[in-house]
């Protein structure tokens, strides 16, 4: 299938994932937020985020049971620069109290101001730094 | 049911990002590259996934309450401020640098482990430490 109805479909399904995590726990689906939240000071409703984020590691086996093989995920960059992305994207995230899920998938159909303007700026955030590192 | 619901939303979740491409970073960094060979199809991704999630929620919400809880918990914060800003401004260098944001790098864990242990670390590491900042400031 072409990429873009790929694309398309996969977005359907996050979607339809984050309708039903509000349908059934009345919460958004925020990665980083679900994720820092079983971290200390833990939340005390640490179970069903445990338990979704399960859900989401175990994902690329299911994927592997209808097509043989594991999804492509291509990483060339060395340990220093995993190591300090993943520090700033976890200081971000908390920071700015969300990530592409939950400002993004979540906060622009709702209409949130604050979410539309996170992802704005993380939006643009993530080209500049793209292009400075790629084309200067 | 309550706690079997949670890891298969999660599981659909994860497939979506793998169907759609969003659990690789190299497709990532070239959808951010505007300016490099565009690789534009990621924008279906956020584009199906908001169109789904304004009309769901619009659906949902005439009911009373989730299923397994008392009531619908929607942010209920307005307020524009400087630390949404630079969180949002430091959220995106580091998606820049690498092309994964916290979802994908739950659902690329298990096919490259190695590589998002390392970048795992740093994103655990930095949600706690940023944790007890603004815990230690609010005085909570």
């Amino acid at each position: 299938m072409h990429d873009f109805v790929l694309a398309l479909l996969g977005g359907l399904m996050i979607g339809a994932a984050a309708v039903l995590l509000m349908a059934a726990h009345g919460k958004i689906m925020g990665v980083s937020g679900i994720v820092s939240r079983l971290l200390p000071p833990m939340a005390a409703d640490w179970q069903w985020r445990a338990l979704f984020v399960a859900g989401v590691v175990v994902s690329p086996l299911l994927a592997r049971l209808f097509t043989g093989e594991f999804p492509i995920v291509t990483i060339t960059h060395n340990p220093i620069v995993l190591l300090i992305a993943g520090l700033i994207v976890g200081i971000g995230t908390v920071t700015g109290n969300g990530c592409t899920s939950g400002h993004g998938v979540c906060g622009l159909p709702r209409l949130s101001v604050r979410s539309i303007v996170a992802t704005m700026v993380f939006m643009a955030s993530a080209m500049i730094t793209v292009f400075i590192i790629r084309h200067l | 049911m309550k706690h079997l619901s949670a890891l298969l939303i999660g599981l659909l979740f994860g497939l979506g990002l793998i169907v759609s491409g969003m659990v690789n970073p190299a497709k990532v960094l070239g959808f951010l590259d505007l300016f490099g060979d565009w690789d534009p199809s990621l924008a279906f991704v956020m584009g199906g996934a908001v169109v789904v999630t304004f009309f769901g929620y619009r659906w949902i919400g005439r009911a009373g309450k989730p299923w397994f809880d008392i009531k619908f918990r929607f942010p209920s914060a307005t307020n524009i401020d400087a630390r949404l800003v630079t969180g949002a401004i430091l959220f995106g260098v580091g998606w820049g640098l690498v092309g994964l944001c916290p979802g994908p790098a739950l659902a690329a864990f298990l096919i490259n482990p190695w590589a998002l242990l390392v970048f795992g670390s740093g994103l655990l590491g930095g949600m706690v430490l940023t944790n007890l900042f603004f815990r230690k400031n609010s005085g909570a």
